[in-house]
């Protein structure tokens, strides 16, 4: 039988305000435990929440991002269960009326066309403490600080088709929160997670099959391997003849597995109903209007930009505003680069990248700064140096020796373009290897290259290669 | 002393004829010598009451504070208060000591106002006759056989047997009202929105609202207008100007209407009540007013879908009564799982549990729409109802309770016939509306409460009113034999 995976997602992206969802309490991550936890967050007999109204502006912007309908009126719902890091015995949550609902995005495929996924809803709601199981000799110990962090839960439609694309759809969302300045996407941290809700069904079928939901997981990779693993783990139960069981899983990432949690009859009915405590939230026009004229150039918009502007490929336009970090950075190359498009394109996705990546860096940590790039472009463009001698004046710059000009300067690295001086060393190189002079003129004309590489090694790579090839060709036809 | 209004206190202490603390101390001599019978105060903060009647004392001989600094009070056990233990009147929290004010009790504290203690209660304010309360049930000083009512009856009786000549209650359902007319005094619940919620432990978080208690309408306006006002920290108070309640008691009242609701006087109402009720608003139309009978139909649908919304939101209010963090722990629990059940089984008493269950029952997948929000639609057709009342009427008047003051034990055993003492109280918490009970007679020796409901924000109308009446009768001033 033929299968057809089907895959929807529930992003939980922490949103970057100062202060909790309903109290002053700071949000700061890393705090001793307990520190950053005030009555309301303690959930103390008689307090009140109140909703931070940074929270309603950042999920109108995500609303507005994503071609989603922001709700003029939404509802908190009280979402009942009993957990010790749960401290109110509810989690404030929106249920029936999100404050998002109805939207998509767009994401490439490994093929390079692309793909709609839907976006059902997304919905405001508090975070819970942590249970801490160590170090408490068999007792549970309880941290509040993250207990009232906001979260934006964003549910896509069931769109999407295989692991690659989850991760796809993952990475869009991850680029685009950055971009709002709605999350700080920081995954180590859980500022930014999934769950998956994943099933198969015979190609053709219409009705899906039973899903199972895996809980929690926090980085792309993982996402790419929990899918994968369930998917082979639901496969070999429907083709042994057997049913998947409606149940959350948790994926164990060192054994690279999933778990089974609980089971649906094990589930519990949360008595959801609106929170009596806090009003609808009510939004008119101007306040949509104002958050629309707030919201930053979006990373499908910038990279039609990108490919119009500097004449780039849509595939290294897609890569250069895949994070506004990095759009950021190559932006301020070519500024600094006296407009240098392409040329900044291939260095911040090449030598750049590849150096981020070794070295496991953000591009924001970067000792290279645009500026520095853009200086050290500048230099080949008008020919002073070589792309291989960028490179090393690039490996300076990095290890902090300094600018680009002064590293040239000092380092005497300057590209001799003097044809006069290039014609001298040319002549001595020919008469120091007669017999491949002699091979050449045979008819071996592969031989041009070891006479350049002769010329360059003499000049220790500093005279310019067109230059040099141009000469020797001119001499051996004499 | 203990006998005189709230004005000629204010006026004495202003004057000198006495201290704060020489009235502090005569209050506390009360409720030493009386409270044995009562039983209405569970936490006694006589320390704390004198250095607070010192400080208003030093404020007052610099000719600063208000009318209430220096002016002992008592306060409902349901408002958390920084240093003195907050019960709720439950096991649950005998042990639990707030490490903030609620937004009334720093008002109070800011106006000077002396607390003398902290007042016994139903069990999380769950209870028409205070017999729910961990520290045993608060008796009637009308007839010590008798209860004071609920959940506020701790406030009632105390206010009645002047204890403290004023306390502060709330009501969900009629806690303030219903107490009040039992004893015999004037109890006041302000317009949902009105009095922060901030650091009151909910019940019900849409219906609950703090109010006064006191032995006059005059003297529950001074106290009213203290407590009341926007607070942020309640994202329910309205951001709406206090008005000036004292100043507005002799408001021009002339044209007033008021409405008769037929469906309050029907089957189930004590005929000396309903005489008692009768006669008082005939006094009204003997002070020119023009009475009306109107209707509103769905008055019998009141308390039905009371006892779906309260428990409900009670269901989930308690929540966070688990054990973990405060209050409560059972011993030695095994896991995590036998810390709940025996942490709140230990921890609440019967008639809590009975309403976390039906309203846990009501909350379930599968009955929220047949419970919950049928009940939230009947709260629509009630709240309508007034609406189209007071569309041709000023206020509305009728009994408070069914009946006078019943007896301990009476109903304890049957929670239906409870739960209908509140009959005429609770569609007004359902609306949200201002509603407060007056003494308007007496059968067999004990009090009638009159109400009378206003419409939204309209406290001052309804307080004018009640104090004209007052200056005509004098109901209010009687007192309980045995507590001169």
């Amino acid at each position: 039988m033929e299968w057809e995976v089907v895959i929807g997602l529930e992003i939980h992206a922490q949103l970057a305000t100062r202060s909790k969802i309903f109290s002053g309490a700071s949000t700061a991550y890393g705090a001793p435990p307990n520190t950053q936890a005030c009555a309301v967050d303690l959930g103390l007999p008689g307090v009140l929440p109140v909703l931070n109204g940074e929270v309603v502006r950042m999920a109108a912007k995500f609303g507005l991002a994503t071609h989603s309908t922001v709700a003029r009126r939404s509802v908190f719902a009280r979402k009942n269960y009993f957990y010790p890091d749960l401290p109110k015995g509810y989690q404030i949550s929106q249920y029936e009326l999100p404050i998002v609902h109805d939207g998509y995005l767009d994401i490439d495929l490994d093929d390079g066309s692309s793909k709609r996924i839907g976006i059902t809803r997304a919905h405001l709601e508090e975070d819970a403490g942590k249970s801490l199981h160590e170090d408490f000799h068999g007792q549970t110990g309880i941290d509040l600080n993250r207990a009232g962090t906001p979260l934006l839960e964003i549910v896509s439609e069931p769109d999407i088709r295989s692991a690659r694309e989850a991760v796809a759809y993952m990475k869009k969302i991850h680029a685009l929160v950055r971009y709002l300045e709605i999350c700080d996407g920081n995954m180590q941290e859980g500022s930014f997670r999934c769950d998956a809700n994943v099933s198969l069904r015979p190609r053709g079928q219409e009705a899906f099959g039973t899903r199972t939901e895996i809980k929690n997981i926090n980085s792309f990779r993982f996402v790419e391997r929990a899918i994968n693993y369930e998917i082979e783990r639901q496969m070999d139960v429907l083709e042994g003849g057997g049913q998947v069981v409606q149940e959350t899983r948790l994926y164990d990432a060192d054994r690279d597995e999933t778990r089974s949690m609980r089971t649906k009859e094990e589930a519990n009915d949360y008595r959801y109903f609106p929170d009596p405590d806090l009003l609808p939230v009510e939004l008119d026009q101007a306040f949509l209007d104002e958050v629309a004229a707030s919201l930053p150039e979006l990373p499908d918009a910038r990279r039609a930009r990108f490919v119009e502007q500097y004449g780039l490929s849509h595939h290294d336009a897609g890569v250069l505003t895949a994070s506004r970090e990095v759009a950021a950075y190559f932006e301020a190359t070519v500024e600094a680069a006296g407009g240098e498009g392409k040329l900044s394109a291939n260095w911040v996705t090449g030598e750049l990248s590849g150096v981020l990546n070794k070295e496991g860096m953000d591009i924001g940590d970067s000792p290279v700064t645009p500026q520095m790039l853009g200086g050290l472009l500048l230099r080949i463009a008008d020919g002073t140096i070589s792309g291989k001698i960028a490179k090393q004046v690039f490996e300076a710059m990095w290890k902090g020796e300094g600018e680009a000009d002064s590293i040239i300067e000092q380092r005497g690295l300057k590209q001799i373009t003097d044809s006069g001086a290039i014609e001298k060393i040319v002549r001595e190189v020919l008469e120091a290897n007669p017999k491949q002079v002699e091979q050449y003129k045979g008819g071996q004309e592969k031989l041009l290259g070891f006479f350049v590489g002769q010329v360059m090694k003499a000049t220790q790579g500093k005279a310019n290669p067109g230059e040099v090839n141009r000469i020797i060709k001119r001499l051996l036809a004499d | 002393m203990h006998q005189k209004k709230l004005a000629e206190l204010a006026a004495a202490l202003r004057a000198g004829d006495f201290t704060s603390e020489e009235l502090t101390r005569a209050f506390l001599e009360r409720i030493e010598r009386y409270d044995g019978q009562l039983n209405s105060v569970i936490t006694l903060t006589a320390e704390q009451a004198l250095q607070q009647a010192r400080a208003a004392d030093a404020r007052i001989a610099a000719g600063e504070g208000g009318p209430l600094t220096g002016i002992p009070f008592l306060h409902k056990d349901i408002f958390c208060t920084l240093g003195v233990r907050t019960s709720c009147g439950s096991r649950m929290l005998d042990n639990f000591e707030a490490p903030y004010d609620a937004t009334v009790s720093a008002r109070l504290r800011e106006a000077g106002a002396v607390m003398l203690g902290k007042t016994n209660m139903d069990e999380f304010a769950m209870g028409s006759s205070n017999e729910t309360s961990f520290y045993g049930p608060v008796r009637n000083p009308w007839d010590l056989e008798r209860v004071p009512g609920g959940s506020s009856g701790g406030s009632a009786a105390a206010v009645a047997a002047r204890l403290a000549p004023l306390a502060t209650g709330t009501d969900t359902g009629g806690s303030i009202r219903q107490p009040a007319a039992l004893c015999g005094i004037t109890g006041i619940k302000p317009t949902y929105g009105r009095v922060s919620r901030y650091g009151m432990i909910a019940f019900a978080s849409s219906l609950d609202q703090g109010g006064p208690l006191a032995s006059s309408a005059e003297d529950a306006a001074w106290l009213l207008q203290a407590m009341s006002g926007f607070d942020e920290r309640d994202s329910t108070s309205m951001e709406r100007p206090v008005d000036p309640y004292p100043e507005m008691l002799d408001m021009d009242l002339s044209g007033l209407r008021i409405g008769l609701p037929r469906e309050y006087f029907g089957e189930g109402l004590d005929a000396g009540v309903a005489a008692a009720v009768e006669a008082a608003v005939e006094a009204f139309r003997g002070l020119g007013a023009e009475v009306r009978d109107i209707s509103l139909p769905n008055a019998a649908l009141a308390v039905p879908a009371y006892y779906v919304v309260a428990p409900a939101e009670c269901s989930s209010n308690l929540s966070r009564m688990d054990g973990v963090r405060f209050g409560y722990r059972c011993e030695n629990p095994r896991d995590l799982e036998d810390l709940y059940v025996r942490s709140r089984g230990e921890g609440f008493g019967a008639e809590v549990k009975r309403r976390i269950l039906i309203g846990t029952y009501a909350l379930s997948a599968g009955y929220y729409d047949a419970y919950y929000l049928k009940a939230q639609q009947v709260r629509r057709l009630i709240r309508d109802d007034f609406t189209r009342a007071f569309g041709e009427v000023d206020l509305i008047m009728g009994p408070t309770s069914p009946t006078t003051a019943f007896r301990l034990g009476e109903k304890a055993d049957d929670p239906v016939t409870m739960y209908l003492s509140d009959i005429y109280t609770i569609a007004v918490n359902l609306a949200g509306l201002p509603g407060m009970s007056i003494p308007a007679g007496m059968v067999d020796g004990l009090p009638v409460g009159l109400q009378i409901i206003g419409n939204y924000f309209d406290e001052a109308r309804m307080l004018a009113a009640a104090h004209r009446y007052q200056q005509v009768t004098d109901w209010h001033r009687r007192r309980p034999p045995g507590f001169e």
